[in-house]
């Protein structure tokens, strides 16, 4: 009580603004770590509970329904795939010890470790992965990340149903042994297995429960934790499942997955003590958070980029290079991510973002001028597309609600302005209405885009612009890049696969399709007692990783364990 | 009686117009369902439209539909596939209700007395301040009433939770304060006007006359029929309180019902924004139809036109 009201006395710093102050918080103890790696048991809380804000409710938790971050947060915890992530993201055995990859790389024999169980006591075998893959890319299934199967072979015709699902190319060897078939080598195939869309499902549970299998008391898993409870739009508890392989190592006994749409909500909880853990944290407010939660603001690239495309199949867009050329050059990039989005974006003049396994994104030569050579260029060009004061270029910009977006595209707009004199409109829809258009190509100029990769690999930025690809929305086509990208789908060598990537970036970069604007960083908080996690690009975090330590004690307990100990003695 | 009935069954063809005009202008809204960022392949797209009939003729679709509502089924979430619409309803409605009939009789009871004590001090600095702060109430939006409710009492006085559900009281308060106080300065506005005009009515200057006090005067005589414009106004504004606030509910993360119209809109949940939409409809009908009985009940004159 007396410090509550101490907070509250002291409660504005120089900005007029009110701030908690930081000694109200209360503080971990010094991290101490055993030799092998595992913190040492007398630094650790008593309750190892963590609270986690996950953003949007999860639609479902049948992880072959399952589409979006929300759902995949929870599920990584509930299951484990073949393959699973270490803490720093890197793609380690889980359910199968090992595996061994054909000479052509399209086989993946996988061998499963034995005396596996499920959280019903069921063992885990191979014949359990077959059934859930097969399950997952059955069209009964209607399983909407079933795109991440499509690498296996077969896949796209038992989709389609043109097939039975028993020719998906997956056969069971043994009961502990399973090969997976591809349809060309795909080396972000062991990636692509710890998505929830490969997980296995219990069968016994399934045909016990149907289509309510995926309900708490009912949901069976193979993974570190078994879910507890789920009320919709409350929360959702999961347990630390005793059966799991490595539940020894498990610290964290409860997880608590809080659905928070707002993100300033997100942030109010946080600082009332009630969240570990945020999912993200709001733009505006990076100024106040730097300046009073620094330690607990963690801010690190992610796989996502954030660009503005043209319409290529409509004027003034249609062969006209430097037109284009121009618009992506009269941006300044650094003020947008200094002064708009602030969280230490990176600004980019590529596609794909940097921190993708082996391969380093083309880095177009303009990249290294100053702003003021840049736009210079930016307006020589655009009067060699013949455009100037007089007649000068009036343009659209389309996004969707989004205070960001809008700011981004306030942003461009007054730069074109400035630099060369362009006449912007903005013109904001509500997010379907805004991809509809998108698609259809009709009445899009200049719209806000970007993409965040489900896998660790520059393909799924790539594949983006190939022509015909439904999400190709800008019209892109170009022959030598579509041949490169076929060339890729073949490409057995990493090192050679990488290069054809690298090749196909700088072709669409050197067409001016995009206008690159900065690459994404996750962003949240997290409270100083937790640790265990590591920054990784895909922002993978497993809670089996995580544990919290014990506060440092405060004065005044100290002083009453002593009273405490005179009394006894 | 017979009046009531007939009434009741009103409802009926209203709530059919209003299922088709909500069906079809649901659907004629750009993008489906299963439209997002990341456009699934053909194939995949196909085997969801076959799962929930998305791919049959309008026309049929809206037929399959009504047939499926008339055994008050309104199907599968397209959005939270682990539920239904009528779980969803039946989870969300229960916390809107408690949250809006609370703050509906806080407001009542707040709103009627603040009122009542400034018509009986009309044009006194007390009735200027409590009107004042009423149209304060009135004015300030919610979006900003609840942040500051939160930091102060929650972040910084710690007396309460910042947020999240669990039907406890502590949780409830704020929300409940929040979503009362505009009701509150209205009804209490509401109170003050029509308590004026009938305390200068010839009646209770009679009552005055007869040397009643006048603490009975009012209670007695002025309250019923000052309180009825204030009646016909709390029908509407009950069925918009307990269907859900958005705003409260994305503020104080509450799982109430105003967040599934909102969220089912946008998400294009066909199921789950008509589902709310009927049951929308049902209230608002049910509740305006209780207010006219409560009217009839409260004005004489309505009930003797009744009877002619």
């Amino acid at each position: 009580m007396a410090l509550s009201f101490v907070s509250l006395a002291a409660c504005r710093d120089k900005d007029g603004e009110f701030v908690r102050p930081p000694e109200n918080r209360d503080q971990p103890v010094e991290l101490v770590l055993l030799e092998n790696g595992r913190p040492d048991p007398a630094v650790l809380a008593e309750d190892q509970t963590v609270i986690r804000g996950n953003g949007e409710e999860p639609q479902t938790l049948d992880p072959h329904q399952a589409e979006g971050v929300p759902s995949a947060n929870i599920l990584r915890d509930l299951f484990e795939g073949l393959t699973t992530e270490a803490a720093n993201g890197d793609i380690i055995p889980g359910a199968a010890i090992r595996w061994n990859i054909s000479r052509d790389a399209r086989t993946y024999t996988f061998y499963l470790r034995r005396a596996m169980l499920w959280s019903n006591g069921d063992p885990v075998t191979a014949d359990d992965f077959v059934f859930s893959l097969r399950r997952a890319a059955s069209p009964a299934t209607a399983s909407p990340s079933a795109t991440m199967l499509l690498p296996i072979q077969n896949a796209r015709e038992v989709l389609a149903d043109e097939l039975p699902v028993e020719e998906l190319g997956i056969t069971l060897l043994d009961e502990y042994t399973l090969q997976i078939t591809l349809t060309g080598p795909t080396p972000y195939f062991l990636g692509l297995l710890t998505h929830p869309v490969a997980y296995p499902v219990n069968r016994r549970n399934l045909e016990e429960f149907g289509g309510e299998f995926s309900r708490p008391g009912k949901l069976v898993s193979n993974g570190a934790y078994v879910l507890k409870d789920w009320k919709h739009r409350v929360s959702i508890k999961l347990e630390k499942n005793p059966l799991y392989r490595e539940a020894e190592d498990t610290i964290v006994n409860r997880v608590v997955f809080l659905p928070i749409e707002d993100v300033s909500v997100e942030v109010t909880q946080f600082r009332s003590g009630a969240l570990d853990w945020t999912n993200e944290v709001p733009n505006n407010q990076f100024a106040w958070l730097k300046r009073n939660y620094p330690d607990e603001l963690v801010i690190s690239p992610w796989t996502g980029s954030y660009f503005f495309g043209f319409n290529l199949t409509v004027e003034p867009f249609v062969q006209n290079p430097e037109l284009r050329q121009a618009l992506i050059f009269a941006i300044d990039r650094q003020i947008i991510t200094d002064k708009v989005t602030r969280f230490g974006e990176q600004p980019s003049f590529a596609l794909v973002p940097p921190g993708i396994e082996d391969y380093i994104p083309f880095v177009p030569e303009y990249a290294d001028w100053t702003q003021e050579q840049r736009n210079e260029e930016a307006r020589r060009l655009y009067e060699m597309a013949g455009y100037s004061d007089e007649n000068p270029l009036r343009i659209e910009i389309r996004y969707n609600t989004s205070e960001n977006h809008k700011k981004i595209a306030l942003a461009v707009a007054s730069m074109w302005k400035q630099v060369l004199g362009v006449h912007t409109t903005l013109v904001n829809e509500e997010l379907r209405v805004f991809l509809q258009n998108r698609q259809q190509k009709i009445i899009t100029q200049v719209f806000r885009a970007g993409w965040i990769s489900d896998y660790n690999d520059p393909y799924s930025f790539l594949e983006l612009f190939r022509t015909g690809d439904r999400r190709n929305d800008y019209g892109y086509s170009n022959e030598v890049f579509d041949a490169m990208l076929l060339e890729v789908g073949t490409e057995r060598i990493r090192a050679r696969r990488s290069r054809l990537m690298f090749e196909a970036e700088r072709i669409l970069l050197t067409d001016f399709a995009i206008i690159p604007i900065y690459s994404y960083v996750t962003k949240r908080l997290v409270d100083q007692h937790l640790k265990g996690w590591q920054n990784n690009v895909m922002d993978h975090h497993l809670t089996r990783y995580m544990y919290k330590l014990k506060s440092r004690a405060t004065r005044k307990t100290e002083v009453s364990e002593t009273i405490v100990r005179e009394e006894d003695q | 009686m017979q009046h009531s009935a007939s009434r009741l069954l009103g409802l009926i063809p209203t709530l059919l117009v209003l299922i088709t005009i909500a069906f079809f202008l649901i659907r004629l809204a750009p993008g489906g369902p299963f439209d997002s960022e990341k456009i699934l392949p053909p194939e995949i797209k196909a085997n969801l439209d076959v799962k929930y009939h998305l791919d049959e003729p309008l026309l049929m679709q809206y037929f399959r539909y009504l047939g499926q509502i008339i055994t008050l089924d309104f199907g599968p979430s397209f959005q939270y596939k682990d539920w239904t619409v009528n779980e969803l309803i039946a989870r969300g409605f229960p916390v809107s209700m408690t949250i809006g009939g609370l703050a509906v009789l806080l407001a009542f009871l707040l709103g009627t007395l603040i009122g009542i004590v400034a018509a009986m001090k009309q044009n006194t600095g007390t009735d200027y301040s409590l009107m004042g702060v009423a149209m304060l109430g009135i004015s300030i939006p919610n979006f900003v009433v609840a942040p500051l409710l939160i930091l102060l009492v929650a972040v910084y006085a710690g007396w309460l939770p910042a947020g999240g559900w669990d039907w406890s009281v502590q949780r409830m308060v704020l929300p409940v304060l929040t979503l009362a106080l505009p009701t509150t300065a209205y009804i209490a506005r509401l109170t003050r006007g029509s308590m004026i005009e009938v305390l200068h009515s010839n009646y209770i200057r009679t009552a005055r006359a007869k040397g009643l006090p006048e603490l009975l005067v009012i209670l007695r005589h002025a309250l019923k029929p000052a309180l009825l414009p204030v009646i016909s106004f709390m029908g509407p504004a009950t069925a918009g309180l307990i269907t859900g606030s958005v705003v409260i509910e994305r503020i104080y993360s509450i799982p109430g019902l105003g967040s599934y119209f909102v969220q089912g809109a946008l998400n294009r949940d066909y199921t789950l924004v008509m589902g709310v939409v009927i049951f929308y409809g049902v209230i608002i009908i049910l509740l305006n139809f209780i207010v006219d009985l409560l009217y009839a009940w409260m004005n004489p004159r309505i009930r003797y036109n009744e009877v002619q």
